[in-house]
C-alpha cells in the first residue's frame, strides 16, 4: 500500500484490529449518547496527553476520500496540528486542509470551530479526563453507580458552590452537560462559549481520552443542554471588543500581547474563520460589505482596535 | 356505681438472676376493684408490694398471672396481655401516674413539661399553655420558673411540677406513689386540694401515702398489704433469708 | 380506636458473615411517630441490624417491608435505583461517625442542599433558603452555611449531619449512636434537639445506642440484643424497669447509679 501510506504501515497507522476494536467501541458510544465506553488504547508514536485519543478515533475512522482538518485551540498552524495533520497525510496518504468547509473530519483539541458544521462531517475531539464528576469523587466504581442510576447531584453541588463561593458559576471550560437527557457529559476543554454549538449538531461527534481509555459520542441532532438554576442559568462569554483583524462580533477571541507595554489585541481563536471573513470572496456579494465595515472601523476607531496592518 | 380498675388473682414474682437465680415473689393471688369517684389507699410495711402493685396497674411491671382490667374509652383493657401500643394508649388517655419523683431531662422548661401531655392529646398550643398555667398557680410555682428547666429546682418544687404534669390531662384512672413526700404542710394541702377536686370529678384513684400524708382526704378503702409468707423462694442452692 | 399502619415491618431479618453470625432471626414493626431504641454492648449485631433494616446492607434472609409515601415496598425486592431514591426522599441515616454521614470538602449549605438538588431542585435560592432555615433549626449560626465541615466540632458535624437528614423531610431515621464521642453537656443538647424534632415532624426513629440513659429518654420501646439475637422486647420503661432476661438485668445493674 505504498502510495496511499508510508512503507511498511498499515493505512494511517493503526493495524486493521485494532480499529476494528475502536469501531465496535464508537458505534457502542454512538448508540448511547454521552456514555463513557471503554477501549483499548494503543500505545502511539507520541506521549498520553498530546492527543492519542483523538488519533486512534481519526486513525479508525478515516478512508482513502477523507479531507482531514487539524486544529489546536482553533488553530491550523500550531506545532501540534501541523504534526497531527502531518501524521495522517504520511501514514494514509490523505486530503488534508485548512478549510472547515472543505473538511470531512476534523480534529479537534479545545475548540469547535466558529463555521457551522453539516451532516456528514464528523468531529472528533481530544478529551483528558472524560468523566465530569471526577474531580467530586476520585472513585471510579461510584461516578460509575452514578452514571448507571442517573445520580447527578454531586454536580449541581459543585455549581453551588461556585455561586456561593464566587457569586456565579465560575466554570469556564470543559462546562458539564447533559446529552439526551440521560447522561451527564465532559464536553473536553472546550470555552463553555462552545457549548451551544454541540446542541442538535449536524455533524457527528466523538470524544477519544487516550490515556484514560474510554470512547464517548453524541450522534447528529442530539440534544445537549448545559447545566445551571433556574436563577443562575447557563451563560456564554462575552466581549468588549471585536476581533482585530477581521472585526467579527460573534467569535471566540483570544487575547494577545502586542508590544513590551503590554498593549493588547483580540483576534479570532478560529484561524480559518477569521482568514475567511478578511479574504476577498469570489461570489462578490458579500466583499462590498465587509470592506466597508473594516473601514468604518478604521476610521472611527470604534470600541476595537485599530486592525493590525499584515503584510501580504 | 361501676368500677374503673378491676383486678383478679394478680401475681408478681422476681427473678434475680443477678444474684444466683433467687425467686422473690411479692404478690399472689391479689384482688381490688376500684370504682369513679373512689380514693383507696395502700398501707403496709414496706416490701410489702404497694409500688410493685401501682406499677402493675400501670403496664410498668410485668405480671405473673392474672388480670388488670381497666375501663378505657368504652372498652375493657387487660394491662397483663395488652401489647405494648395499647399501654401506651392507655396510659395517654385513660391512666395517670405520680411517682415520687420528677425525672428531669435537661433543658426542657417547667411549662412545657406540664403542657406535654396535653400536646400529646392533640391540644392546641395555646389552650394547652392556658392550662397549664392555671394549673401552677393553684399549687403556687411561681410564675419565675415557668420557663426554667427544673434541674435546678428544690424537691418540692420539682414533684409540684411532676404532679401538675400528671394531672394536667385530668385522666380517669389516677395512680399516686408517696404523691406529698418531698412536699411542706403548706403545698401538701396544695395537693389535697387538688387530689379531692380530682376526686369529686370522677376519677379512680389508687394511693400510697404514710400516716397523716395526705391528712383529713376522706378515704374511701385502706388496704392493707402483708409481706408475703414465705416470700424469699430459694432455686436449687441453699440461701439464708437475707 | 383505630390501629395506624404501621411504617416498618421486618421479619426474620438474618445476615451472616461467613460463619459469624452478625443478626439472627429478627423481627420488629415500626408505628408512625414512635422512637424504637436498639440496645446491646458491643458485638451485639445491633449496627448489622441498623444496616439491613436501612436499605444499606443486604442481608442473607428475612424481609424489610416498608410503607413508602407510594405504597408497600419490599426494600430488598425493589430495583437498587429505587431503594436509593428512597434513601434520599424518605429514609434517612446519622452515621456514628459524621464525617462518614457528611462531604466534608463542600460546604456545610452544600452538604444540606446536596439530596435536594439531586431529587430535582433547581432554584439556588430556594436551596439556599432552605439550607439556611435548617442550620438555625439544628442551632448552628447561619452565617456558617459556607464554611467547611473541617472547621466545625464534634457537636456541630452532628448537628449537621441531622440537618441534611432532615431537610428531605423522610418519614423514618435509622441512627447509629448519635451521641457517642461527644462531650455530656454536647450530648445533653443534642437528645434535647432529637426529642423536639421528633415530636414536631412526627418521625419514625430507629435509634442504636448501648447508653441505656439515651434509650430511656429517646425510646419509646426497646429491643435488646446479645449475640445477634433479639432477646427482650417492650416498652422502654417496662425493660428498663422489670427487666426479665438474665442479660438484661444484667445490662440495667450495670448502669452507674448516680
Amino acid at each position: 500500500m505504498t502510495e496511499t501510506g508510508m512503507e511498511g504501515y498499515n493505512f494511517a497507522y493503526l493495524d486493521e484490529q485494532t480499529k476494528r476494536m475502536i469501531r465496535r467501541a464508537i458505534l457502542k458510544a454512538v448508540a448511547i449518547p454521552g456514555h463513557q465506553v471503554p477501549f483499548g488504547s494503543r500505545e502511539m508514536p507520541l506521549p498520553y496527553g498530546w492527543g492519542t485519543g483523538g488519533i486512534q478515533l481519526t486513525a479508525s475512522i478515516l478512508g482513502a476520500d477523507d479531507v482531514l482538518k487539524v486544529i489546536d485551540q482553533g488553530a491550523d498552524d500550531t506545532s501540534n496540528a501541523v504534526s497531527i495533520r502531518g501524521f495522517f497525510a504520511r501514514t494514509a496518504g490523505i486530503k488534508t486542509t485548512t478549510k472547515t468547509r472543505q473538511a470531512t473530519i476534523i480534529q479537534t483539541r479545545h475548540r469547535i470551530p466558529e463555521t457551522p458544521l453539516r451532516e456528514g462531517q464528523i468531529i472528533v475531539y481530544q478529551v483528558p479526563i472524560p468523566e465530569p464528576l471526577r474531580f467530586l469523587e476520585p472513585s471510579e466504581p461510584q461516578t460509575r453507580r452514578a452514571h448507571a442510576l442517573a445520580e447527578y447531584g454531586l454536580m449541581y453541588v459543585k455549581l453551588y458552590e461556585d455561586i456561593s463561593r464566587n457569586g456565579h458559576i465560575a466554570t469556564a471550560f470543559d462546562y458539564p452537560v447533559m446529552v439526551h437527557r440521560r447522561y451527564l457529559m465532559s464536553p473536553s476543554p472546550i470555552p463553555k462559549f462552545d457549548n451551544p454549538k454541540m446542541d442538535r449538531m449536524p455533524a457527528l461527534q466523538l470524544f477519544g481520552a487516550g490515556r484514560e481509555k474510554r470512547i464517548y459520542a453524541v450522534p447528529p441532532y442530539t440534544r445537549v443542554k448545559s447545566l445551571g438554576f433556574e436563577d443562575f442559568p447557563f451563560q456564554v462569554e462575552r466581549w468588549r471588543e471585536c476581533c482585530a483583524i477581521c472585526g467579527s462580533r460573534e467569535s471566540f477571541l483570544d487575547e494577545v500581547i502586542v508590544d513590551d507595554r503590554g498593549a493588547r489585541i483580540f483576534v479570532c481563536s478560529d484561524t480559518d474563520y477569521c482568514s475567511e471573513r478578511c479574504e476577498p470572496i469570489h461570489s462578490g456579494s458579500q466583499a462590498a460589505p465587509l470592506r466597508e465595515h473594516l473601514a468604518a472601523i478604521e476610521r472611527e476607531g470604534q470600541a476595537c482596535k485599530r486592525p493590525v496592518q499584515f503584510s501580504k | 356505681m361501676d368500677w374503673m380498675v378491676r383486678v383478679e388473682q394478680l401475681s408478681k414474682e422476681f427473678t434475680l438472676h443477678t444474684q444466683g437465680g433467687i425467686h422473690l415473689r411479692v404478690l399472689e393471688g391479689f384482688d381490688l376493684t376500684v370504682g369513679a369517684g373512689e380514693l383507696v389507699l395502700l398501707r403496709g410495711p414496706s416490701g410489702a408490694g404497694k409500688s410493685t402493685l401501682l406499677r402493675l396497674l400501670y403496664g410498668n411491671y410485668r405480671a405473673k398471672g392474672g388480670a388488670i382490667w381497666v375501663r378505657h374509652g368504652g372498652h375493657l383493657v387487660d394491662m397483663v396481655s395488652a401489647g405494648p401500643q395499647l399501654v401506651l394508649d392507655v396510659r395517654r388517655r385513660t391512666m395517670g401516674y405520680v411517682s415520687q419523683f420528677l425525672r428531669v431531662i435537661p433543658r426542657v422548661p417547667a411549662l412545657r413539661i406540664v403542657m406535654e401531655p396535653l400536646r400529646a392529646l392533640g391540644v392546641a398550643e395555646e389552650e394547652a399553655r392556658q392550662k397549664a398555667a392555671r394549673l401552677l398557680d393553684q399549687l403556687r410555682v411561681p410564675e419565675r420558673l415557668w420557663g426554667l428547666s427544673p434541674t435546678t429546682f428544690s424537691g418540692g418544687e420539682q414533684q409540684r411540677i411532676n404532679l401538675a404534669r400528671s394531672f394536667i390531662a385530668t385522666p380517669p384512672v389516677m395512680l399516686l406513689d408517696e404523691p406529698t413526700a418531698s412536699l411542706d404542710p403548706v403545698n401538701r394541702q396544695l395537693v389535697v386540694d387538688l387530689i379531692n377536686q380530682t376526686r369529686q370529678a370522677g376519677a379512680a384513684m389508687v394511693a400510697i401515702a404514710h400516716d397523716g400524708a395526705l391528712l383529713d382526704t376522706p378515704v374511701t378503702r385502706i388496704v392493707e398489704m402483708h409481706s408475703y409468707q414465705g416470700a424469699i423462694v430459694a432455686n436449687d442452692l441453699p440461701q439464708s433469708c437475707p | 380506636m383505630q390501629a395506624p399502619s404501621p411504617i416498618l415491618e421486618v421479619t426474620g431479618l438474618t445476615r451472616y458473615y461467613g460463619r459469624r453470625v452478625g443478626c439472627e432471626a429478627v423481627q420488629f414493626t415500626l408505628w408512625p411517630g414512635e422512637v424504637l431504641g436498639i440496645v446491646g454492648e458491643s458485638g451485639s449485631g445491633k449496627t448489622t441490624l441498623l444496616n439491613c433494616v436501612s436499605g444499606r446492607l443486604e442481608p442473607s434472609g428475612g424481609t424489610v417491608l416498608y410503607h413508602s409515601r407510594w405504597g408497600l415496598v419490599d426494600l430488598y425486592q425493589t430495583p437498587e435505583a429505587n431503594r436509593r431514591l428512597l434513601m434520599r426522599t424518605e429514609i434517612g441515616l446519622v452515621r456514628q461517625s459524621a464525617r462518614e454521614g457528611l462531604r466534608m470538602r463542600v460546604s456545610a449549605g452544600a452538604n444540606i442542599g446536596e439530596n435536594l438538588m439531586a431529587n430535582g431542585q433547581r432554584c439556588y435560592g430556594r436551596i439556599r433558603e432552605q439550607a439556611l432555615s435548617w442550620l438555625e433549626r439544628v442551632e448552628i449560626d447561619p452565617e456558617r452555611i459556607d464554611d467547611l465541615p473541617t472547621s466545625f466540632s464534634g457537636g456541630m458535624l452532628q448537628r449537621l449531619q441531622i440537618a441534611r437528614n432532615l431537610v428531605t423531610q423522610p418519614r423514618i431515621v435509622f441512627m447509629d449512636e448519635p451521641t457517642s464521642g461527644l462531650d455530656v453537656s454536647v450530648q445533653a443538647k443534642l437528645l434535647d434537639l432529637l426529642r423536639c424534632l421528633v415530636s414536631e415532624l412526627d418521625l419514625s426513629v430507629v435509634l442504636v445506642t448501648h447508653d441505656l440513659a439515651v434509650a430511656r429518654l429517646l425510646a419509646n420501646r426497646l429491643l435488646v440484643m446479645r449475640r445477634g439475637q433479639v432477646i427482650e422486647s417492650g416498652l422502654t420503661d417496662q425493660v428498663l424497669d422489670d427487666p426479665q432476661h438474665p442479660y438484661t438485668q444484667l445490662l440495667v445493674s450495670s448502669i452507674l447509679q448516680n
